[in-house]
This record gives C-alpha cells, sequence and structure tokens, in this order.
C-alpha cells in the first residue's frame, strides 16, 4: 500500500509538468494547425537558461524562471515571425519540414554553445525530502509542481477571461470571420506562438534542475508531449492537463507493477489505443464541421 | 570541356598528393567515442584521457619515427551511429586501428564492421562478457568483463554479510550483463536476488524503480550505469527516503563527482572501480599513474574525470605499443602485435590472453579492480 502512495505522488508531480509542456504544445497546434517541432528544443533553451543565469551569472534561482519564460516567449516570437509567417498559406507539411529543420539547428546550436556533457542547476531548496508517513518527496519537486499548476492557471485565465483569450478562441474556431470581426490574425499567431513557446521553456526551466541538462533532453519530452496532446485531443486545453496526469499515471504504475524496461512504453500503448478508439482525443467535444 | 577535365585532373591529383603526403607524415589512431547524448560526459572523459597519451609518446619521438594523429569521431552514445563512425573512421580515414567504444551496445555494434575491414580495435571501457567470448579475433579488451568483477566482489560478500540484493541496471548489454554475472555470484554464495529493475539510457526520472526498491525487503541495491545517470539516482533515492546500501558497479562513476553532486546522499554507498587516483601509491604503476593524474590537473580537467579518463590513457599507449611492435602501421600486423605487447598500465600491466572460441579467440588483458567506500564526503579504500 505503501509503495502505491508512493507511486501516485510521483505521478502527481510528474503529471504536472507532462501537462505543462502538453498545453504549450496543444496551444499552438489547435490555433495555428502547425505541428511545432521545435517545442522541444525550447524545453531545452529554457533549461539552459536557468543554467546560464544561476551558475555562470550566480543569479537568484527564483529570478531565473521567470527570465526562462520570457527568453522562451521571445524565441518563440522570433521563430513566428522569421519562419511561420513567411509560411502562412503553405501546407501543413512544408511548415512541418521546415520546423524540423529549426530543431535540428537550434539543437546543434545548442550543442556548439554549451557541449554534450550534461550540466545541473544548484537550488536554495533542501536535500531532506518532505515525509508524510509512508511516502516521500522532495521540496523541489512539490515547487515545480506547485509552479507549474500556477502557471496552468495563468494560461487557462488568458485563454478564457481576456480579450486576448477571446481573439485567440474565435482565431481558432475560424480565422477567416474572426478576421472579418477586426481580429488581428497575425498578431495573434505571433501571441499564440510565443505562449506556447513560453510555457514549453517554463516546463525546461523547471525540470532542469530536476534532472541534468544536456542538447538532446529536449526531444524524449517532446515526444512526451505529443502523446499528451493525442490523449487529450488536438487543441483542448483541459484534455492536455488531464492527458497529463493519464501518461504520468500510466509510467508510474507500468514501472512500479508490469516491468520498469518498458516504462515509456506505457503511454504510447495508451495511445495507440486512443487513436483506434477515439481518434480525437479521449476529451474531445463535438466539432462543427464546415 | 577538355580544360575543364584538364583542370578537375589536376586538383584530384594535387589533393591526393598533399593528402598523401600528409598521411604518411602521421600515423592515425581511430577514436570512436559518445561525446553527445547519455555518455557524454564518460566519452569526453576518455578522448582527453587519449589526448595525454598521444602528446606524451609524440614528446617522446612518436612511433615508428612519426607522430601518432587521433581522428576522433562521435558515436552519439548510439550503437548505430558507432557502427557508422567504424566504418568512417576504416574506410575514409584509413586508420590502422582503432580505438572505442565506450559502452558494450556501442562496442557490440562496431565488432562485424571489424570483421568485415579486418581491422583490430582496443577496448577501453566496455565490460559486457559477450565481447570477447562470441569469437571476433580483432578484439583487444583492456577493461574488465563483468563476471571478473563480480568474482573480485565475491571476496567481500561475506564481511558485507549480504542477504538479499536487487538490482537497478541500464537496459543494454553493459547492464543486464551485469545483473547476470553479479546474480550468478550471489546465489553460489547463498545470496537472495529479488527485483532486477531496468531503466532507459536516456531516463532521467527513475522514481518509479527507486519507490518499487524501497519497498521491497532487500538490504542492498545494486547498480549499474554511468555518472550522469547515477547522480539523479542518488538524488531521487534520497527524495524517496531510500535508506539501502547502494554499491555500484563498471567503474563509471566518477565517485568526486557523485560526492559534489548527490551531497549527504553519497555517503555510506560503495563502488566498484578500475584505477585508484586517491591513492596513486596503491596502484600497480605508480610512477605512470602520477604523471597521468598531474598531466591531467595541469590541463584544467576535473579530477573526478581521473576514473573514466585512465582507460583512453592506457588504450592509446596499448595501441601505439602494439604499432611500434609491428613495425608498421598496417592493420593485420598490428593484430599480431597485440598478442606480443607487455605495457604498464595505470591499472596493472596490459598482457592479451586468448578468450573465446578457439581459432578466433579476442584479447583479454587481467585488470585490477577495487572496492571503495564513501565517508564523509571522502573516498577510502575497502580491501577486497
Amino acid at each position: 500500500m505503501s509503495e502505491f502512495l508512493q507511486h501516485l505522488v510521483n505521478m502527481l508531480v510528474l503529471g504536472g509538468t507532462y501537462a505543462l509542456l502538453g498545453i504549450g504544445l496543444t496551444l499552438i497546434f489547435g490555433i495555428m494547425n502547425v505541428v511545432n517541432f521545435t517545442h522541444g528544443v525550447l524545453y531545452t533553451f529554457g533549461a539552459y537558461i536557468m543554467f546560464i543565469v544561476v551558475q555562470q551569472l550566480g543569479l537568484n534561482f527564483f529570478l531565473a524562471l521567470p527570465v526562462a519564460v520570457l527568453a522562451g516567449w521571445l524565441l518563440g516570437a522570433a521563430i513566428e515571425l522569421t519562419l511561420l509567417r513567411p509560411l502562412r498559406g503553405s501546407d501543413i507539411d512544408t511548415t512541418m519540414l521546415v520546423m524540423i529543420g529549426a530543431w535540428i539547428a537550434m539543437q546543434s546550436g545548442a550543442l556548439w554553445i554549451w557541449g554534450g556533457v550534461a550540466k545541473s542547476v544548484t537550488t536554495p531548496f533542501p536535500e531532506a525530502p518532505l515525509v508524510l508517513g509512508p511516502v516521500s518527496v522532495s521540496w523541489l519537486r512539490l515547487f515545480v509542481l506547485a509552479a507549474a499548476a500556477l502557471l496552468i492557471l495563468v494560461t487557462y485565465l488568458l485563454i478564457n477571461r481576456t480579450s486576448l483569450g477571446r481573439a485567440m478562441r474565435a482565431t481558432f474556431q475560424d480565422h477567416d470571420t474572426a478576421a472579418l470581426m477586426g481580429v488581428n490574425v497575425d498578431m495573434i499567431y505571433t501571441s499564440t506562438f510565443a505562449i506556447g513557446s513560453s510555457l514549453a521553456a517554463a516546463a525546461g526551466a523547471l525540470l532542469g534542475p530536476v534532472y541534468v541538462i544536456f542538447p538532446q533532453m529536449g526531444d524524449l519530452a517532446a515526444v512526451k508531449a505529443f502523446a499528451i496532446v493525442i490523449l487529450g485531443g488536438l487543441g483542448n486545453i483541459t484534455g492536455a492537463v488531464i492527458g497529463g496526469f493519464i501518461l504520468a499515471l500510466a509510467e508510474e504504475l507500468g514501472a512500479g507493477y508490469v516491468s520498469s524496461g518498458y516504462r515509456d512504453a506505457m503511454g504510447f500503448l495508451i495511445i495507440i489505443a486512443v487513436l483506434i478508439f477515439k481518434p480525437t482525443g479521449l476529451f474531445a467535444r463535438a466539432e462543427r464541421v464546415g | 570541356m577538355t580544360r575543364v577535365l584538364g583542370l578537375v585532373r589536376t586538383i584530384a591529383l594535387t589533393t591526393a598528393l598533399v593528402g598523401g603526403t600528409a598521411g604518411a607524415q602521421t600515423i592515425k589512431i581511430g577514436v570512436n567515442e559518445p561525446l553527445t547524448g547519455a555518455f557524454a560526459a564518460s566519452g569526453t572523459y576518455v578522448v582527453n584521457g587519449a589526448k595525454i597519451a598521444a602528446d606524451e609518446i609524440n614528446a617522446k619521438g612518436g612511433v615508428l619515427g612519426k607522430k601518432i594523429e587521433l581522428v576522433i569521431e562521435d558515436n552519439k552514445s548510439n550503437p548505430t551511429e558507432a557502427a557508422a563512425v567504424a566504418e568512417k573512421l576504416i574506410t575514409s580515414d584509413k586508420v590502422p586501428v582503432l580505438m572505442g567504444a565506450w559502452g558494450s551496445s556501442l562496442t557490440l555494434a562496431v565488432m562485424p564492421k571489424l570483421m568485415e575491414y579486418e581491422t583490430p580495435m582496443v577496448v577501453e571501457t566496455s565490460s559486457s562478457g559477450k565481447i570477447t567470448t562470441t569469437g571476433n579475433p580483432f578484439i583487444f579488451r583492456i577493461s574488465p568483463p563483468s563476471a571478473v568483477e563480480a568474482a573480485a566482489f565475491k571476496g567481500i560478500v561475506d564481511k558485507l554479510a549480504l542477504k538479499k540484493v536487487d538490482f537497478l541496471v541500464i537496459n543494454n548489454d553493459w547492464g543486464r550483463g551485469t545483473a547476470e554475472d553479479f546474480s550468478k555470484m550471489m546465489k553460489e554464495k547463498g545470496i537472495a536476488v529479488g527485483l532486477v529493475e531496468t531503466m532507459d539510457q536516456g531516463a532521467q526520472d527513475m522514481s518509479a524503480q527507486l519507490s518499487k526498491i524501497k519497498n521491497s525487503d532487500s538490504e542492498t541495491v545494486i547498480v549499474t550505469t554511468a555518472v550522469d545517470q547515477l547522480t539523479l539516482i542518488f538524488k531521487q533515492a534520497a527524495a524517496l527516503g531510500l535508506k539501502k546500501r547502494i554499491i555500484t558497479t563498471g567503474g563509471s562513476q566518477n565517485p568526486d563527482q557523485i560526492i559534489a553532486q548527490a551531497g549527504a546522499a553519497a555517503n555510506g554507498t560503495m563502488h566498484l572501480t578500475t584505477f585508484l587516483p586517491w591513492f596513486p601509491d596503491k596502484t600497480p604503476n605508480p610512477e605512470a599513474t602520477n604523471y597521468f593524474i598531474t598531466e591531467w590537473k595541469k590541463r584544467g580537467f576535473e579530477f573526478a574525470g581521473c576514473t573514466e579518463s585512465f582507460r583512453g590513457y592506457d588504450g592509446i599507449r596499448t595501441a601505439a605499443a602494439a604499432i611500434e611492435k609491428a613495425g608498421k602501421a598496417e592493420p593485420a600486423a598490428i593484430k599480431a602485435a597485440l598478442w606480443d605487447i607487455n605495457i604498464k598500465g595505470l591499472n596493472g600491466d596490459i598482457v592479451f590472453r586468448k578468450s573465446g572460441p578457439e581459432g578466433k579467440e579476442s584479447g583479454q588483458s587481467q585488470p585490477n579492480v577495487y572496492l571503495i567506500e564513501i565517508n564523509d564526503g571522502k573516498v577510502g579504500l575497502k580491501t577486497l
């Protein structure tokens, strides 16, 4: 029983960051119809910003987090303006190829700048974990969970309670009509991509110090983000949050009770099942066609 | 058209001549190591050690009157890449001998290429038994196979009063091979083997495996993987409140790095290593060890890397000694000469003995294995 409780706690901690990874990607796909292959690199980028600010500049850990989010926002806006805007109206395959190119170029850039050897970031949290009966969890991980929850909440409010969010939702439903109603669609696209990117960078900035930082760290994260988006339904933010926790649960219980060798396979088995039985995702709403 | 062709021919000829002369001035040794991916830290250390050996040899006049030149390629911690890199080094760079490929799965992937091109390779790190038992006569290994590690460890299991052990190993030939060889030895000693948990080489979160181990009825965990993943395991084990005795194998732990990054979580852990940079006087070849450590520090590398980098140093010295003995930089002659060398390695004499099926034996030298314990952030030697 205590093992099961520990697995549940691990799931919560892991799921929060998975959800954060998923919403950034689903937002961009839902609104822009762009499969963002740079998502993983933006995650890596956020982690390296933490490394630069905390380890190389010696600044405060908590100050580094907003810096990483802002840097992710700026890099995302730059990618949108230089690569995606000129491709507006091209088919999804062309955009996808360009994004794959950007992913490889940026990952090689990170390798060139920082080298292949993993870096780590020191945190202000105590080494001794928080122990609650049979269950224990590190303070850093609790902080990461809280920060992820806060970011998810802020994103939710931004989309559902602000005029920018209303414009984003309108563009999502029908961008021609939204443009006719006076929505600056170009601006919405840039903002959406920048917000999605800053969420990926935030996830990297939060998880970099938990794990180690290296140029290819984003690859596995991106694969998981895609899995979460498929689970939750493309463009569905609530679905991505729940999808993140489902993936974490599947991995924890799969590794704990089936076989740890297939830990990363568990999530993908669920995805195959979802694609066969409910291809629009577990939480798809009825969609207007045409 | 003729003029263009003529020009092309001139360029081709010049390139061949210049290339040819450059090739004749140096003797190349191919280095196939992971410089990116999961084993980047370890591979980089090995390459830095290899460079120290090359510089030392060249400062003394090189081999056969020529300087040696290391052609270093990154195998990306990926077996497919490791095989491609070996092919490139042999066919394009025309190296007569290689050193590599760090990981067991990487080395195993390279081995068919060695057969295909009949080029020998000095294996500096890999520990899977399969490497020297499958009948590849181009393999010359200076690192201990996991069965040798297990045998060395046998002497101390009574002293440690082991009753039941769990394993947490990297899910590749190295990890699974270690779990197999150590389980066999444990069972012979009457020690029960509990869980055998694995992790992907790129995995960063081992909490699920560790939670399972935390709740098992064993008192000891044997962990096999490289330094980056080990550091994460120590941190995550501490976060989960795992209080079992942790013993690591494989010699790629960089204990000082674990002390630096895992802090208090490292205390009480034991590690099977293949080099003792902390106690140069206790190594089989103190003079060479001291030279190597001084040179390593002079180049500004972290001391923690010594336990890994010495392999590259010994590997290149092995290859260079064979070239010298062969009298020419040709694969077949070097392969024959590798059987006759006897050099003082940092971890014992490097002399190859036959291993594997008759007629196509691989070479295996007999390096030492040590058990160290970390206490109060310091490394101490345990007698095996």
